[in-house]
């Protein structure tokens, strides 16, 4: 299978070149793009991304494994990342992922983001999201939603979920 | 009752407030731009010409503005280093990689009033004679990138930014770059390394600042969002001003973010220095909840040392008629300003103040902050890396029943082995002090769950 890119996004990725100098910088921007685009990042996206930028692959596979918000494997449609640190802990944030996980039928205890079988819904535990005031937070794909209590967490997983 | 002193702060939160150019416009928007790049050229007494650039680099020296990401340097101090007869290109990053833990002002400025962000990084550029600027936002803030690219659109159709700022004949074009969730990234030469499409890995020093050797090799000035604001309001109010506000040697205002085991946590603006760290808690964040006692504070993001509850600490303070006489203050009497905290042990930071009370567990605060260190730890260094994970799984075992006596010394001994220079950057102090303050600050916490953990069973080898 060969790896295409949409004209639209080829287009807007050439404009996102003319913002340096030099085209390596770009590489951080292009994955952003390429995981939104298709979700994760595959090695195609890769090998890709460093032909364009003139690298080697392994350039742009240390960016991968190095940076937290890349992945290599698809994610639910719902990304549900809960603010670990302090503040939020303080604020009952290991409850919240506790019920996350326990109402999508995910063990709490298991590192890393935890996808449910259907592919829907994805929980992760992440460090500070930097909303600290209005702990505990936790982001839904782009979004953020502050001071969540265990009533909204419910309804979020309930609602976006399915029932064990 | 302490009061905020809002500066930066003073629109944004007031209702109908909207983060457009029309709005920052009629609230007096880029007036200070339009003043400061129409600033004749003057002859100073010996004789030399001072540019208009010259002079807002000399206000912003003279009003004695430190960093407010976390090192707190004299941004005068850090601009002055730049070349400017290198040849070479000089670049300007507005660091928004607000990633220290409780720190959250960057953000409310970026989402609620980013025109006041460019109009300070425009300034900024042209006093430094930065043709292209990047604004260095962290990955997790997709809406506050948006918002940005919004702005930065509008005051380039309105001719703020881009070819002839003004009429000035001035270019400066400003594009914002997201990061992807590394902590590192806030280092500022780590911030330029991922910059260029590498790693976050920060850079040997020295030379110490990037001003010399910076983005592509190239000198660049790497300020925070709230620096970079409050160069708008020292251009507004002028140096000397500006200077008047806030402590002699950490002046102006700044804003605290008090999270936490408070009733009201926030970001509140204030006067440096003239808001003590009890009036911060209990004034502005409302105080703690009912019944509950202060514990610790962690005065300045989670790098900060922890100040314990009842501490006291000696602060040298000069009268009127110039004699220098300490007083002894206690923790919540302690201004909160660069120098008082250092006088105490610890530092202002990132101005990140986290709040703990009596129903807190310091080993579970502590094992928290470690963890976050473990993770964020780019692995460049070893002490670094392998000590941030190990003194996370000390803590971790400590909590769960399975620690020993010994761990409480043991974790000390470990924070030593990374802190004090031992590594490339100050990621190194940052996840070493926590532990070394706690420790030695809460000794009985840590050694009494050490005590009365179950002793552990070697497993027996399997057939």
């Amino acid at each position: 299978m060969t790896f295409t890119v949409p004209a639209q996004l080829e287009t807007e990725l050439d404009e996102l070149l003319t913002h340096y100098p030099e085209k390596r910088s770009a590489a951080v921007m292009f994955l952003h793009a390429l995981q939104d685009h298709f979700g994760f990042i595959t090695p195609e996206a890769m090998e890709w991304t460093a032909a364009r930028l003139g690298l080697q692959p392994i350039s742009v596979l240390e960016l991968v494994t190095f940076y937290p918000m890349f992945r290599q494997q698809p994610v639910g449609k719902l990304h549900f990342k809960i603010c670990r640190t302090l503040s939020c802990a303080l604020a009952g944030s290991y409850r919240l992922h506790q019920l996350f996980c326990e109402k999508l039928g995910l063990d709490c205890h298991q590192p890393g983001p935890q996808t449910t079988p259907d592919g829907r819904c994805t929980v992760e535990f992440v460090e500070c999201l930097a909303a600290c005031g209005a702990a505990p937070v936790l982001m839904c794909n782009d979004r953020f939603y502050e001071k969540v209590t265990e009533a909204m967490a419910e309804k979020m997983a309930a609602e976006h979920g399915f029932e064990p | 009752m302490a009061q905020e002193f809002r500066l930066i702060l003073k629109h944004l939160d007031q209702p109908g407030y909207t983060p457009d150019l029309e709005c920052y416009l009629r609230h007096g928007g880029y007036e200070v731009l339009k003043k400061a790049v129409s600033l004749a050229p003057v002859s100073s007494s010996d004789g030399r010409t001072i540019t208009g650039q010259d002079k807002i680099r000399q206000e912003v020296k003279l009003s004695g503005l430190r960093g407010r990401g976390g090192a707190g340097f004299p941004c005068g101090v850090k601009w002055g280093f730049i070349d400017h007869k290198s040849g070479k290109p000089i670049y300007l990053i507005g660091n928004a990689d607000e990633s220290e833990p409780g720190t959250f002002k960057d953000r409310q400025i970026i989402h609620k009033d980013p025109h006041q962000l460019l109009e300070g990084m425009i300034l900024a550029g042209y006093a430094n004679q930065v043709q292209l600027a990047y604004i260095y936002i962290r990955g997790e803030f997709m809406e506050g990138a948006r918002l940005l690219n919004r702005a930065l659109a509008e005051a380039r159709s309105n001719h703020f930014l881009g070819k002839n700022i003004l009429g000035s004949g001035y270019d400066l074009e400003i594009y914002v770059h997201r990061g992807a969730g590394a902590y590192i990234c806030g280092e500022e030469t780590g911030l330029i390394e991922s910059l260029e499409g590498k790693r976050a890995y920060p850079r040997i020093k020295p030379p110490y600042f990037p001003a010399v050797l910076g983005l592509y090799q190239c000198p660049t000035i790497v300020n925070n969002v709230e620096t970079l604001c409050a160069v708008k309001h020292v251009m507004a109010m002028g140096g000397a001003e500006y200077a008047k506000l806030g402590s002699p040697n950490d002046p102006g205002t700044r804003i605290v973010c008090v999270s936490g085991q408070v009733k009201n946590p926030g970001y509140f603006e204030i006067e440096i220095g003239k808001v003590t760290l009890g009036e911060l808690i209990n004034d502005l964040a409302g105080g703690l909840r009912e019944k509950r006692k202060l514990k610790a504070v962690i005065p300045g993001g989670s790098s900060a040392k922890v100040l314990k509850a009842g501490e006291k600490f000696k602060l040298k303070h000069r009268q009127a008629d110039g004699k220098e006489v300490v007083r002894e203050v206690d923790l919540l009497d302690l201004p909160y300003d660069a120098e008082s905290l250092a006088a105490a042990g610890s530092m202002c930071g990132s101005g990140a103040v986290v709040v703990l009370d009596d129903s807190a567990d310091v080993v579970e605060v502590l094992a928290n902050i470690s963890e976050f260190y473990a993770h964020e730890s780019c692995g460049q260094c070893t002490p670094c890396r392998e000590g941030s994970l190990w003194m996370s799984k000390i803590l971790q075992r400590l909590n769960s029943g399975r620690g020993r006596p010994q761990d409480a010394s043991e974790l000390v001994r470990i924070a030593g082995q990374i802190s004090g220079g031992k590594t490339i950057c100050a990621f190194g102090e940052a996840c070493a002090w926590p532990v070394e303050s706690f420790v030695a600050k809460f000794k009985n916490d840590f050694e009494a769950k050490g005590a009365a953990a179950e002793p552990e069973e070697p497993e027996p080898l399997k057939p």
